[in-house]
């Protein structure tokens, strides 16, 4: 516990030293990426260790003391945080520009910090102001190139979504606090289970109020206008890690709740289907680089809903194995999202920033140009789509098994088999994200560069491809050693599930040795046949030539299949789904001289919260009466809630 | 059979026999049509001829073209191992391994896909897009019919489902109607009739010849070797699901996917070819199929 406050310590000291010596940021950069180091290792030992600790700092009135404490859940998170965060850091010092650096640097350490005072606090009020500082630091660096209208109104909606946000935790903790007579996490913990009504009601706040931080379908509808418009660094680290602290949220919740019923497993089963569907479709979608990369964030915060919402299953139907594979795999997937996106965000940035666009039909033949991070975002791409062999693959592969486990179970039992949906959700969800991705790197690194700009793409500074390359290292290390990376979310799971960790569990354990074994199959195999292709070519004929273009040998760059054509048919079964609006206008006459096809895909999730604010504004319109202008006015109104309160607390 | 000589008759199999298959449907097509048609052995000539040939390379591709046919008959490979085919315990079989399997086909997938996409032509953009769309759609297909065996033999290996049917009865309507769906799923994902034509010659309507054209020589053998190692994994499959016990009986294993082949041929002899517009409406009609086999499966084991 020592060693986190070193590293909150360390990064405070980071924040202040890039804020006050604004031109030379090197010193408040070696003192974040030290907080980091020092943190995730802290974090790490603890987990391992299956430690808990605690610190209690005496603090003056209104709410009592400030309570620290990691348990294994918090261990986890941490490590987290902190792994992700110095990815970032590093990345950070080879994409801004010298005079920049300083202010970024600063509020990226203080968002770490801050990130991490959440995942430690151990009681409300804590837990708040490091919400609080999280938010207002992220909402600093979201709107970071303050002088682009749209990152001005990314900000905007950022702030209105965040705060809805925080009055549902308010009042989450209201209702908890009134249970448990005090403020603090092992207060509620000691409560024991709220009643079942309340018990729900305090479910459903904290579903609602996180949510919003961790981009659920349908209230993700900032995460793609913050997320893009954030610098690249800081999109990794949002998108890597913020919005997890939301699904920190919703986990440290459910430990005060006591056992969960049926029925939150199924709602959570409900929400992360419909994010994980519709993230990727949506994600399909777009081709900005930064905005596709934030939707598939709803599709993996689906995903991770998905696993705990089989845990909570699970632990309903008293199924040990299903409760640890669900919880193991939705964290394991949260640690593996924050490296994959981490990573994939950090070769967006480069491509942004040495390509000179984010706009995928701009791009193109970037793996020539940019061959480091052409190759680091290949690993990006298979990882998220969640093959072999990376660690995408491991933690979908648990997710799959708990709700096939759950599955049989209630088969055997002659219960419903509500989990098996998951199956082939996560399988449609899988294939979409693989087209997508696919796409993706297609398009931009593959082919000829549709642009000047792309042919002129230089490779990514050094710092940058470092980061990137050791986010990519901690992704394969985790395909390929898949019980080494277990046994970090062995502990929180343990915790969550209630249950001793499931040792025991001899086929989980048999997969878990068997797919390293398969990795390395497959890896071998591979060579053998790169090998035996070079053996055969070895003093033949080996010719260039034009790509064949079916005897057109004046091909040029525009003719090259675009992503929205890449796209169209993929989309296409599921435009029901989806608000398409479509502007066609078709060749005419013999000697057409215009013609157009545009479709425009809009997001139904958003357009049913757009028509519920618009029924709150509406709504709460006659208010405006109140709100005339003149401060006599306003003062007129202090003086009458004054006295209002005095008349309150007179008889009493 | 020891567990090493099992190795060694499933790496044989699984490396031998591919290319009679699409031999045998080719030979089927032929008799259908009245032609004598090619010999049986025709595709080891057509591979050993690729082996020994050059290779031109696109000035646009990168190793992105070349990694493709590796890893793509690497992954099927792999799939191959999963399945009961020598002993009734696959060589790398273990408790979830199904989704193993998908993801291996999966992994090839993305990566063909890729080595398309690598050359810049737009005729293999095309092909590869149409790909990523079908597959998108036989994914959820496939695992819906894994899902349906693994509730009606309650295993989640391949080994222990293929194994655990043969002690079911042959004819339940969850085990027809998953083999239906595995049917389609089968000929979606080896680019059969009614969904690809393998032998058509417009690269406008092509899908997965589409997505080769730019490969040669040795490159251009491991696809169609790996091309033809797929539809054997995968008739072998169906063949296991249709008719019990099998697994672990080599012989008895490869006559199996063998008749698939000829049916195969039949098919593709009886059919035309699907308006690429309702092909998605066959894939879908594939998951829907598995799902009425899933909740046969549940209903017959007394879930509601």
């Amino acid at each position: 516990m020592s060693l986190v406050a070193a590293a909150l310590s360390l990064g405070a000291l980071g924040a202040l030293l890039s804020g006050l010596l604004r031109g030379r940021p090197g010193a408040g950069f070696f003192a974040g990426l030290l907080a980091c180091a020092v943190g995730a290792g802290a974090g790490l030992d603890l987990l391992l260790r299956g430690e808990t600790a605690g610190v209690l700092i005496p603090w003056s009135p209104p709410f009592g003391a400030l309570a620290f404490g990691a348990d294994p859940l918090s261990s986890f998170f941490l490590v987290c945080v902190y792994v992700v965060g110095g990815l970032s850091l590093l990345y950070a010092r080879g994409y801004f520009p010298r005079a920049r650096a300083g202010a970024a640097l600063a509020w990226m350490n203080l968002l770490i910090a801050a990130m991490a005072v959440v995942v430690i606090a151990r009681d409300a009020i804590t837990f708040l102001v490091g919400w609080e500082v999280m938010f207002a630091t992220s909402w600093l660096l979201v709107t970071f190139d303050d002088e682009d209208a749209e990152a001005r109104a990314a900000g905007f909606t950022y702030l209105v979504a965040s705060h809805a946000g925080v009055v549902l935790v308010l009042i989450l903790f209201g209702l908890l606090a009134r249970h448990a007579g005090s403020l603090r996490f092992d207060a509620f913990v000691a409560a024991g289970a709220p009643p079942g009504g309340l018990a729900t009601l305090c479910f459903a706040t904290a579903l609602a109020g996180f949510a919003t931080k961790a981009g659920l379908w349908p209230v993700h509808g900032w995460l793609p206008q913050a997320h893009p418009a954030a610098p690249s660094p800081v999109s990794a680290l949002l998108s890597g890690v913020m919005i997890k602290l939301g699904i920190y949220g919703l986990l440290r919740t459910l430990t005060f709740l006591g056992p969960p019923p049926a029925a939150w497993g199924l709602a959570l089963l409900a929400i992360g289907g419909l994010s994980a569907l519709a993230g990727v479709l949506l994600a399909i979608a777009q081709h900005d680089l930064k905005r596709l990369l934030a939707y598939h964030s709803v599709e993996n915060v689906g995903i991770i809903a998905l696993g705990i919402g089989v845990g909570i299953l699970g632990q309903a139907t008293h199924a040990p194995a299903v409760v640890w594979a669900g919880y193991a795999g939705a964290l394991l997937h949260t640690l593996n999202h924050g490296l994959f996106k981490g990573l994939l965000f950090q070769a967006a940035g480069a491509v942004g920033t040495n390509a000179g666009s984010r706009d995928l039909e701009k791009l193109g033949g970037l793996l020539r140009r940019m061959p480091a991070t052409g190759a680091l975002f290949l690993i990006g791409a298979v990882a998220i789509s969640g093959l072999p062999p990376l660690n995408g693959f491991v933690s979908e592969w648990l997710v799959y098994l708990a709700a096939l486990r759950e599955g049989m179970l209630a088969a055997e039992r002659g219960t419903a088999a509500a989990s098996l949906v998951v199956v082939p959700l996560l399988a449609l969800v899988g294939g979409l994200a693989a087209a997508c991705f696919v796409k993706v790197f297609g398009v931009a690194f593959l082919g000829e560069p549709r642009t000047p700009g792309a042919a002129a793409a230089r490779e990514a500074a050094g710092p940058m491809r470092a980061a990137m390359a050791l986010g990519a290292v901690a992704c394969v290390a985790i395909g390929i050693a898949p019980r080494a990376a277990l046994r970090l979310v062995a502990g929180p799971a343990a915790a969550l599930s209630g249950t001793a960790i499931v040792s025991a569990d001899q086929s989980l354990a048999a997969g878990l040795r068997a797919i390293p074994l398969s990795v390395a199959l497959l890896v071998a195999c591979t060579l053998a046949l790169l090998a035996a292709r070079r053996w055969l070519l070895r003093g033949r004929a080996v010719g260039a030539a034009p790509t064949w273009d079916c005897g057109y040998v004046q091909a040029t760059p525009r003719m090259q299949y675009t992503a929205a054509s890449f796209a169209s048919p993929v989309l296409d079964p599921f435009e029901g789904l989806l608000s398409v609006q479509a502007h066609r206008e078709d060749p005419q006459g013999y000697f057409p001289s215009a013609a157009r096809d545009e479709r425009h895909i809009g997001d139904p999730g958003e357009a049913l919260v757009r028509r519920v604010l618009r029924a709150i504004v509406f709504t709460l319109s006659p208010l405006r009466a109140l709100q005339r202008g003149p401060v006599q006015l306003y003062l007129l109104y202090v003086f009458l809630a004054l006295l209002a309160l005095l008349l309150w607390q007179v008889p009493s | 059979m020891s567990a090493l000589s099992g190795l060694a008759v499933q790496v044989v199999l699984l490396t031998v026999l591919p290319p009679l298959l699409p031999g045998l449907i080719g030979r089927v097509k032929s008799w259908m049509a009245g032609r004598s048609g090619p010999s049986l052995l025709q595709p080891y000539r057509d591979l050993f001829r690729l082996l020994h040939k050059g290779a031109v390379y696109s000035r646009t591709v990168t190793w992105v073209f070349v990694a493709g046919p590796a890893v793509s008959l690497a992954a099927t490979f792999l799939a191959g191992l999963l399945l009961p085919l020598a002993s009734s315990r696959a060589p790398l079989a273990f408790s979830g391994d199904l989704i193993l399997f998908v993801a291996l086909m999966g992994l090839g997938r993305f990566l063909m896909m890729a080595a398309a996409l690598d050359t810049g032509s737009s005729f293999e953009g095309m092909a590869a897009s149409r790909e990523a769309a079908f597959s998108a759609l036989a994914e959820p297909a496939l695992l819906l019919v894994l899902t349906t065996l693994a509730v009606a033999s309650g295993e989640l290996s391949l080994s222990g489902i293929l194994g655990g049917l043969g002690s079911l009865p042959a004819v339940t309507p969850a085990r027809l109607l998953a083999a239906g769906a595995l049917g389609a799923v089968l000929l979606a994902e080896n680019a059969r009739i009614p969904i690809d034509d393998p032998a058509t010659h417009l690269e406008l309507t092509m899908v997965h010849e589409g997505m080769i054209l730019d490969h040669s020589g040795p490159d251009l053998a491991a696809i169609e070797y790996a091309a033809a190692m797929k539809l054997f994994v995968t008739s072998a499959l169906l063949a296991a699901v249709i008719a019990p016990g099998l697994a672990a009986r080599p012989p008895a294993f490869a006559a199996g996917a063998l008749v698939v082949a000829v049916v195969v041929g039949l098919v593709e002899s009886a059919t035309a070819r699907l308006r690429l517009p309702r092909v998605k409406q066959f894939l879908v009609g594939a998951s829907a199929l598995g799902a009425v086999a899933l909740a046969a499966a549940l209903f017959a084991r007394g879930t509601p």
